[in-house]
């Protein structure tokens, strides 16, 4: 069953147009690499997904409920999109860790805050407050950070920052978990220790897209690879063959470099 | 020199009065300014243009024009125009009017460091806050505030240093702070006349007064160094 359907999505940006009639499915436990030169359109992509872009035309539908129709306002209310980006996760180049927090605070802040918001919150505070605290540190722990919850970000490495991000990004539960160049920002050395995160989360099946550069990395770990080129998927299929057998000019030319 | 050991409790006294007037000046003004900065650097931040451009254009005549002038005119001008002042008289009407004049001064200098530290942090920290499903406000107290405070304590730790010395300028209104204070034994007063000494004295308040701040500011900033 595909858990993301994403519909003839269009975007422009003054009068260019980054984003033309993308339309992709995502089934449920599978992860989709996004790969292509910069400015390519993945970023906006996933930007747009997340509800930080709005695009121009088209439909984003996650589980049978259509969360984005631009030719319908009642589906971009600015209460809803809140909700609605819970089904997504987004873990940014640039990790975007809260400086004032430790790892843990880091992990812990958005479930604290949504929990205020549970109607049994005021009588089960202690025990929510418990369960979040137990959840965050098991989830530093699968990232092998377990001897980093009281770090702050500038106490932590490049890696072991994008690692906290994950984590954090994995407590609110997203149905789809979204990448950005997660090792764009990183020393080379440092670049293995986040794959391997992913690479264990893809064998759990968790859903992703995952935009990156690595690509002997998304021919590994990813089920589907999309290649976009100037704003269009130039190609799609399973991640082996578009690596080994890539079919366009755009593709061949792309991966040769 | 003897005469001066003579003279000193009495000006002593008499100076310990007027700084005291300087203190009261100087936390209103901090009380009014530090929130009243904030207002201001969000209209001149708003998308409504309308808003901003009138904030921008005020904090532009308020900074762009002395302090002294702002004070001689918030405090005679309704006087002049309305022959009848709105401050009430005597000390307190001068002590009311000096605090609009330096809270609004202060608020739009304020302002434009706040509305720089709030513009220097990273439009990321936004985006994370918003894909972890916060709201805007949340982002704003949970996340930003305390990184725009540590970004702005040295600039605004600069502006308070200069609003104590600053406060010496409402003498131009007679209020009797410290500098009305140690000019008085000039013309006469307490018996004493033409001692110049208590004037160049008052130094030695403002000295210590600033120095008190600047240990605390640096406490300030030390405190917000467990991050960066």
């Amino acid at each position: 069953m595909a858990v993301l359907k994403v519909e003839n999505i269009e975007k422009s940006f003054e009068n260019t147009l980054v984003l033309k009639d993308i339309s992709f499915e995502l089934p449920e436990g599978q992860a989709l690499a996004i790969i292509g030169s910069s400015g390519s359109g993945k970023t906006t992509l996933l930007r747009c997904l997340n509800f930080l872009e709005t695009p121009d035309r088209g439909r984003i539908i996650v589980k049978d409920e259509v969360i984005f129709e631009a030719d319908d306002p009642s589906t971009q209310l600015e209460k809803d999109v809140r909700r609605k980006r819970l089904h997504f996760g987004l873990v940014f180049q640039n990790f975007n860790l809260f400086p004032q927090y430790t790892a843990l605070q880091n992990v812990m802040l958005a479930q604290q805050l949504l929990a205020k918001e549970r109607d049994d919150y005021k009588t089960n505070r202690r025990q929510i407050e418990k369960e979040i605290e137990e959840k965050s540190i098991a989830l530093l722990e699968k990232m092998n950070l377990g001897d980093r919850a009281g770090h702050y970000p500038h106490q932590l490495s490049g890696g072991q920052q994008q690692r906290v991000a994950i984590a954090r990004a994995l407590a609110l539960e997203p149905d789809i978990l979204c990448f950005d160049e997660p090792t764009s920002a990183l020393d080379p050395e440092l670049t293995g220790e986040v794959l391997k995160v992913i690479r264990e989360l893809a064998e759990e099946h968790m859903t992703m897209i995952i935009v990156t550069h690595e690509m002997a990395f998304a021919r590994d770990v990813a089920d589907n690879i999309i290649f976009m080129d100037e704003g269009i998927i130039a190609e799609q299929g399973p991640a082996k063959e578009i690596i080994d057998n890539p079919q366009t000019e755009r593709l061949k030319a792309f991966l040769s470099v | 020199m003897a005469l001066i050991s003579e003279q000193f409790p009495v000006v002593f006294q008499s100076l310990n009065i007027g700084f005291l007037q300087t203190l009261k000046l100087f936390f209103v003004t901090l009380l009014g300014a530090l929130p009243l900065g904030l207002i201001i650097s969000f209209g001149s931040m708003t998308k409504f243009k309308p808003v901003q451009w009138l904030t921008r254009f005020i904090v532009w005549v308020v900074r762009g024009t002395p302090l002294m002038i702002q004070l001689l005119i918030i405090y005679y001008f309704p006087g002049l125009v309305m022959h009848n002042t709105i401050w009430g008289g005597g000390e307190d009407g001068r002590f009311i009017a000096a605090c609009v004049a330096f809270i609004f001064n202060y608020a739009c200098y304020f302002s434009e460091i706040y509305r720089g530290g709030i513009q220097s942090i990273p439009v990321g920290q936004d985006e994370a806050g918003l894909v972890l499903g916060m709201t805007k406000s949340q982002i704003f107290f949970k996340v930003k505030l305390l990184q725009m405070i540590k970004r702005i304590v040295p600039p605004i730790s600069n502006e308070i240093i200069t609003l104590v010395k600053d406060t010496s300028l409402a003498r131009i209104i007679a209020l009797q702070e410290l500098i009305w204070a140690g000019q008085a034994f000039l013309k006469g007063s307490h018996g004493i006349s033409g001692a110049i000494w208590p004037l160049f004295f008052t130094a030695v308040y403002y000295l210590a007064f600033t120095g008190i701040l600047t240990v605390l500011l640096g406490r300030l900033e030390k405190k917000l160094e467990y991050f960066r």
